[in-house]
């Protein structure tokens, strides 16, 4: 038994601290190291009690209860802290279930069999059901479905009840990583009325009760009495409000107004972080900023001039300018280091104007002139982004004129319309997710056109196998083909930023799949 | 009497023809920008298929001119309709926000106006003083400031150095009346010192501008003491541009204060009319301007109606 196992007991109850005092110092620590591990491991019980106040941004008016038209915190913190998903995203960035106790596919990951935790009961009462979740699911599948999440739920072919707690999910093709789509915020897990998902009444199995929704201001949760996961739901109560001012959030946190934020200023987070009580939390996600070209287009075409671009961009500059710091340098390549399969033994590509050139010449130009698209709708900063693109181009004989475009509308109009312009990525948890998602041929919003045949047959070929090295190798291949000939730059991935009351804490690892554990803190955090 | 009474029958029917075409220019310049409330929730997210099926769903495919007529149908008899982008009731959006609005236009109004009259009156009585000018510089710095900066300086001494009062103006459904002007201080002082100025200077004007005609001569003669000659006499006679600056200032406080509702998190109109427009929420937007158009058009006729009815060459004309 070694420390951190001690450690476990201590934090579950099942040993004092004076037993563990005395195990340790048996181990050969200092009375006063395992004083500190103690008290540690006790910091990280959960505790039931008080009241969560969370300064959300990115609610608005507009906002509906229905899962399928989530974009953001706000509305995640809503439904994750009343409701569950079938799979779940855990502290450590590992595929646990939700609902789900268990699962399997067949050998050629085309069926996958969920098996539900038996028991679980809704809110109001009603026993959970695979029917429930069939209809949850089908609220974002068909022809006429407006959810935001239906890429996760296309792959789905059949869905179908095997006795009271198995649900069972045929899909078109093979899907390795499918369970990981099930952890998705859009798909919360709803009691079915007459064969459709009932969002309207808003009842859930989750660990809050909803008691007061109103949109763009302020909702009010109260604690589940019977919710079923251990440590989980330690709030009475949880108020979420909506405080689109960043300036207001942080004066909020720091006057004790609330005791989470989310979204913290880069500029001002140092000195936020200075505030006696106040401790930020920094996690690396899975967003990046990246400027995709259409290569279907000329001169995008031509694998040598995105060569040349990619090697005119100094990442570091924007790094340091753009994000104050508070991010990772990105690759040319959409996986972060904390997704699985990340291949992080790709040498990081470096500002080289002489490379730049080379390649340049190499396409067939001696200079050349381009138009970037870019307005602040792709993220905060874009335009300055492109502006500085276009100094660090300079010297290697490409001439940027930055085309200022409107927000309103940028996403229909701009991207994946303009040859060459700004965007984001929110990311996802797995490679084969990010890459049907945005760089398989004929993906909705595969945003270069791009079209790699390896590239392509690699994809296929990921999905089916179940071998962990073999995948390891086919998607380390993979981010090797999108950095050496894809059509997007990718230059950095931002930190999740946001802030919280020492009144409030969390266990040792925090989820960075989404801001503040991923959008799972009123369901995990306590106070302290 | 009846005289008034015609008149504020005219104003009313003109006010409703303004409205009408208030709603139209309102949905003209939505329909204007570009993108729609389907690509606006979407985003990034945003597939032809799930933008076409947001539309036809919210019955945006239809031709703008069918989707105005149908919208005022329900307007003239009373149905606001629904929010596109969550299916709520707007009268049942609109209620709590209006109210909110209104008290704090409310309560801004009340510190402000008996503020900025005794200031201007003091100010005409104690004019070129030392006091005169003081008053005169502090109220201009302050209009002169924008009001996101007038409220951050309040938040940084009143709410974080002292911790006097909260920084962000939370109120819940079930908090009582005394709580919720506690809370809503902020927001209220904010506003007050930005139309203070305003008010209290063309009260000092208007006052000002009366000392020199020969009624005020002729009481200074009969040796009134200044305090009575401005109160009594010059006061009544300079009410007119008085009040009508004043409800103008009201008007303001009602429909101009979006940038003190966002950092206050005020839960007001302001901030609903600009959420909607962002993601082109027809329906709402238009709700809201025209709740702001009344606001004017009925502020107007009662500024205009009292000038009259404090002024008796007005209330009997030959």
């Amino acid at each position: 038994m070694n420390v951190k196992d001690l450690q476990g007991l201590v934090s579950r109850g099942k040993m004092s601290r004076r037993d563990f005092l005395a195990q340790a110092s048996a181990l050969g620590l200092t009375l006063s190291a395992a004083g500190t591990l103690a008290d540690q491991a006790l910091a990280a019980t959960p505790k039931k009690g008080g009241r969560l106040r969370a300064g959300l941004a990115e609610g608005g008016t507009t906002d509906s209860l229905d899962p399928a038209t989530y974009t953001d915190i706000y509305m995640i913190s809503v439904g994750f802290g009343t409701h569950n998903s079938i799979t779940e995203i855990g502290p450590d960035n590992q595929l646990t279930g939700d609902i789900a106790e268990s699962w399997e596919a067949t050998p050629d990951a085309k069926t996958w069999t969920f098996k539900l935790r038996k028991g679980i009961e809704f809110s109001n009462g009603k026993t959970l059901t695979p029917q429930d979740v069939i209809a949850s699911l089908n609220h974002h599948r068909g022809e006429d479905s407006k959810s935001a999440a239906k890429a996760n739920v296309d792959p789905i072919k059949d869905l179908r009840a095997d006795g009271d707690d198995v649900v069972v999910m045929e899909l078109h093709g093979s899907n390795a990583d499918f369970p990981y789509l099930l952890a998705d915020y859009h798909l919360l897990v709803m009691p079915e009325v007459d064969g459709k998902a009932d969002w309207q009444n808003y009842v859930g199995t989750g660990a809050y009760v909803l008691q007061d929704f109103e949109p763009g201001v302020r909702t009010f949760l109260t604690r589940n009495p019977n919710y079923w996961k251990e440590g989980r739901g330690n709030f009475d109560e949880v108020e979420l409000l909506v405080i689109a001012d960043v300036a207001a959030r942080q004066s909020a946190l720091t006057s004790g107004e609330v005791d989470v934020m989310s979204r913290a200023d880069r500029k001002t987070v140092h000195l936020l972080g200075r505030t006696p009580g106040i401790e930020i939390e920094e996690q690396t996600g899975f967003l990046h900023y990246t400027a995709p070209m259409i290569t279907t287009r000329a001169p995008f075409d031509n694998n040598d001039l995105r060569l040349a671009l990619k090697y005119a961009v100094d990442r570091e500059q924007l790094m340091s300018t753009i994000l104050r710091g508070h991010g990772t340098l990105a690759n040319d390549h959409p996986i972060a280091p904390s997704v699985p399969f990340a291949a992080t033994d790709i040498p990081q590509r470096q500002y080289d104007t002489d490379k730049a050139k080379f390649h340049l010449k190499k396409a067939g130009y001696d200079s050349i002139q381009l138009d970037l698209s870019a307005a602040d709708a792709a993220f905060a900063g874009a335009v300055d982004a492109a502006v500085l693109m276009k100094e660090q181009m300079a010297p290697a004989g490409i001439d940027i004129t930055v085309v200022r475009e409107p927000n309103d509308g940028y996403w229909s109009n701009v991207w994946m319309k303009k040859p060459w312009s700004m965007c984001y990525w929110g990311g996802r948890p797995t490679c084969d997710w990010m890459f049907s998602t945005a760089y398989a041929e004929g993906a909705n919003w595969n945003d270069t056109f791009w079209s790699n045949e390896r590239f392509n047959k690699l994809l296929m070929e990921g999905r089916s196998e179940l071998d962990a090295s073999r995948r390891g190798e086919i998607y380390g291949e993979m981010q090797r083909i999108i950095h050496d000939d894809g059509g997007v730059i990718v230059w950095g991935f931002a930190n999740y930023l946001s802030a919280r009351s020492e009144k409030v804490t969390h266990g040792p690892d925090v989820a960075s799949n989404w801001e503040l554990d991923g959008g799972r803190y009123v369901e995990r955090w306590w106070m302290a | 009497m009846a005289q008034i009474l015609k008149m504020v029958g005219q104003r009313l029917l003109l006010g409703l023809l303004t409205l009408f075409v208030v709603s139209l220019i309102i949905f003209l310049g939505v329909e204007l920008l570009p993108g729609d409330l389907a690509q606006a929730i979407l985003g990034q997210a945003a597939t032809p298929e799930t933008v076409a099926a947001f539309r036809k769903e919210l019955r945006l495919d239809l031709p703008a001119y069918e989707r105005y007529f149908e919208w005022l149908g329900g307007m003239v008899q009373g149905d606001f309709g629904r929010s596109l982008a969550n299916q709520r009731e707007i009268s049942e959006l609109l209620g709590s926000r209006l109210e909110n609005t209104l008290f704090l236009a409310g309560l801004a109004a009340v510190i402000s106006v008996p503020l900025a009259l005794t200031l201007g009156i003091l100010a005409a009585l104690y004019r070129n003083t030392l006091y005169d000018r003081t008053v005169n510089v502090v109220t201009l710095t302050s209009i002169s400031f924008p009001e996101f900066f007038v409220a951050y300086i309040l938040i940084l001494f009143l709410a974080i150095q002292a911790g006097v009062f909260p920084s962000i103006s939370n109120i819940g459904p079930d908090i009582g009346f005394w709580e919720r002007v506690y809370r809503t201080m902020l927001p209220a002082l904010t506003l007050t010192l930005v139309v203070v100025a305003h008010m209290m200077r063309m009260t000092r004007a208007a006052i000002i501008n009366l000392l020199a005609s020969p009624y005020i001569e002729m009481a200074r003669l009969k040796g009134l003491s200044p305090s009575r000659i401005i109160v009594h006499h010059a006061l009544p006679n300079a009410l007119a541009p008085i009040i009508n600056v004043v409800v103008l200032n009201i008007a303001y406080l009602i429909v101009g204060v979006v940038v003190v509702e966002v950092v206050f998190v005020y839960p007001g109109l302001g901030q609903l009319l600009v959420d909607s427009v962002s993601k082109r929420d027809l329906p709402v937007v238009q709700a809201c301007s025209l709740v702001f158009a009344m606001t004017f058009i009925l502020l107007n006729l009662l500024a205009d109606v009292l000038s009259i009815v404090t002024n008796p060459r007005l209330l009997h004309p030959r």
